[in-house]
């Protein structure tokens, strides 16, 4: 369904390749990804870029069976949630972990991988995904 | 102007899988039995709200509002779809229920409506999916079902929540449809038979999750004060609220708490000056065993985290405190997205009128309905009382 203009990858690109949010200048509050209106301060927030450091840790977890399109080749794998440490969370994939390694709490930090294809026409789609900080294999 | 609204017809098609209907007879079905339950003729009816969250993606067809007045016959009757994902058919009555109040129109025909078995089951999986956060959930690989089970673990770690109680909903639920017959379901399952069933998204099965259906419901309603002129069992709509919460999981305040059912539910309770303990009987949005469990947690029908252990004492069987899906839930009755909020309303008409017949709610003056888009970022929130 998201699959069919590569623009719409293109457009998220510097946000999914380099964690890139914002930060309201006004309270101090980090977004991830970057919005243009601070919810805590409406229009007395003043936002910035942020980079977050890409450390963190599982906040729930599940294990994906059923792939939607373009991760069939990945099943079964682990889908988290990720609190970062500078306060956003967000939904990634978690790679070299065993289905029965994790746990709520675990530490995890960013690594820069191809997601999936998407569509017919071949198209990699990179961006984030976590691993476990401790026992993480090399590449 | 601020008039009080009353449902005076209800109409509801078998849910399940029509192979041999097409959305816009589904549609028609519903909305005919409505119009005959109701006893109002077409010309009475002033505008058309339907509920439906993508016939775009299942059937190729937008435009469902020109649609349902063409084929109902009721040009040239303004007629308008709306769409708030799964919660569209509750959006839906909330608009018409809004449309009557403000003193525009007297009488308002909605109709909610999702005919799913046309796409194959890949795509019908992913224009589920397209509820949640295409750029930052989906794209990241989480399936629909895998945000409702990260939301359970995240119950089960928090509040100790089982996995025999998050089946006993289910259980409940099946057992409830055996006595609805135009449940899409109508067998009893086990909590073993829950448990042993394939994984979906760990940790939940296969039998947590509402499958795909088509379907339809309609249901008439109109100024309190003309009601007494159709039927002799008007119900009344106390309260109606709605509100928004993160579209994507990950950012809301409490990944176990759905806010905007708290507050909906909020501004329902306060309209119809009723508390939780005054509701007889309720129909939740259970796409997910664990979804009824934290409906009646924010619904406040019992304290936050004793949503599993209140399912296991019978709180919400038929028979105790407040009986919840006695239609069988979306679990059982069925789950044709926009047509699904639509149906909490039939259901809880029909309890209210005394006409479920097997499955009747001693009683019943007071119902409930809540009906959440996607992962929880709509819920709408209706309260109905018994003339
Ligand atoms: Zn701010």
């Amino acid at each position: 369904m998201s699959d069919r203009s590569v623009p719409l990858f293109w457009r998220k690109s510097k946000q999914m390749y380099n964690l890139i949010g914002s930060e309201c200048i006004t309270c101090g509050t980090r977004y991830f990804p970057g919005r243009r209106i601070c919810p805590q301060c409406r229009k007395e927030g003043q936002m910035h870029e942020f980079k977050f450091s890409g450390k963190g840790q599982v906040v729930t977890y599940s294990v994906v069976r059923d792939a939607p399109e373009g991760y069939e080749l990945e099943v079964p794998y682990i889908v988290a949630i990720v609190q970062l440490e500078e306060g956003p969370r967000l939904t990634t994939p978690i790679t070299y972990c065993d289905l029965d390694e994790i746990f709520i709490g675990m530490p995890v930090e960013a690594c820069f991988r191809k997601l999936r294809e998407a569509g017919d026409h071949g198209i990699i789609i990179y961006g984030y995904k976590f691993r476990p900080i401790k026992g993480a294999k090399p590449n | 102007m601020n008039q009080e609204v009353a449902v005076i017809g209800i109409g509801m098609t078998k849910i399940g899988e029509h192979w041999e209907t097409d959305l816009r007879d589904l549609m028609i079905e519903a909305g005919d039995l409505a119009l005959m339950d109701a006893n109002v003729d077409g010309e009475d009816i002033d505008a058309i709200f339907i509920g439906n969250m993508s016939a775009g993606l299942f059937i190729g067809q937008e435009h469902l509002g020109a649609l349902a007045a063409d084929y109902d016959a009721l040009t040239p009757k303004p007629s308008t779809r709306i769409e708030a994902a799964d919660a569209s058919g509750g959006a839906a009555i909330r608009m018409g229920y809004l449309a009557i109040k403000s003193g525009e129109f007297d009488i308002v025909l909605v109709n909610g409506v999702e005919k799913m078995s046309d796409l194959p089951v890949e795509e019908v999986i992913s224009a589920i999916g397209t509820s949640s956060d295409q750029s930052w959930e989906r794209n990241f690989g989480a399936t629909f079902a895998s945000l409702w089970a990260m939301i359970a673990r995240l119950h089960m770690h928090e509040y100790g929540t089982t996995r025999e109680q998050m089946a006993q909903v289910i259980v409940k639920n099946h057992k409830n449809a055996v006595q609805n017959p135009l449940a899409q379901f109508r067998f009893p399952v086990t909590i073993e038979g829950v448990l042993r069933t394939g994984m979906l998204a760990d940790p939940l099965t296969n039998l947590d999750g509402a499958a795909w259906a088509d379907g339809a419901a309609a249901v008439v309603l109109c100024r309190a004060d003309y009601a007494k002129k159709f039927t002799d069992t008007p119900v009344l709509i106390s309260g109606s609220g709605q509100a928004s919460d993160t579209i994507a999981i990950h950012d809301r305040r409490d990944i176990t708490t759905m806010d905007a059912v708290i507050k909906a539910s909020k501004i329902a309770y306060d309209q119809a000056k009723i508390t939780p303990e005054d509701v007889d009987v309720a129909e939740l949005h259970d796409s997910f065993s664990i979804a009824e469990i934290m409906a009646i947690e924010d619904l406040d029908f019992v304290p936050k985290g004793q949503g599993g252990p209140s399912v296991e004492d019978g709180l919400t069987k038929i028979g105790g405190k407040i009986p919840c899906n006695t239609s069988g839930g979306l679990k059982a009755r069925g789950h044709p997205l926009g047509a699904t909020g639509v149906a909490q309303v039939f259901e809880v008409v029909q309890q209210l009128r005394g006409e479920a017949n097997g499955r009747q709610v001693d009683g019943a003056t007071i119902g409930l309905t809540q009906s959440l888009g996607g992962t929880g970022g709509t819920a709408v929130v209706h309260i109905f009382k018994r003339r």
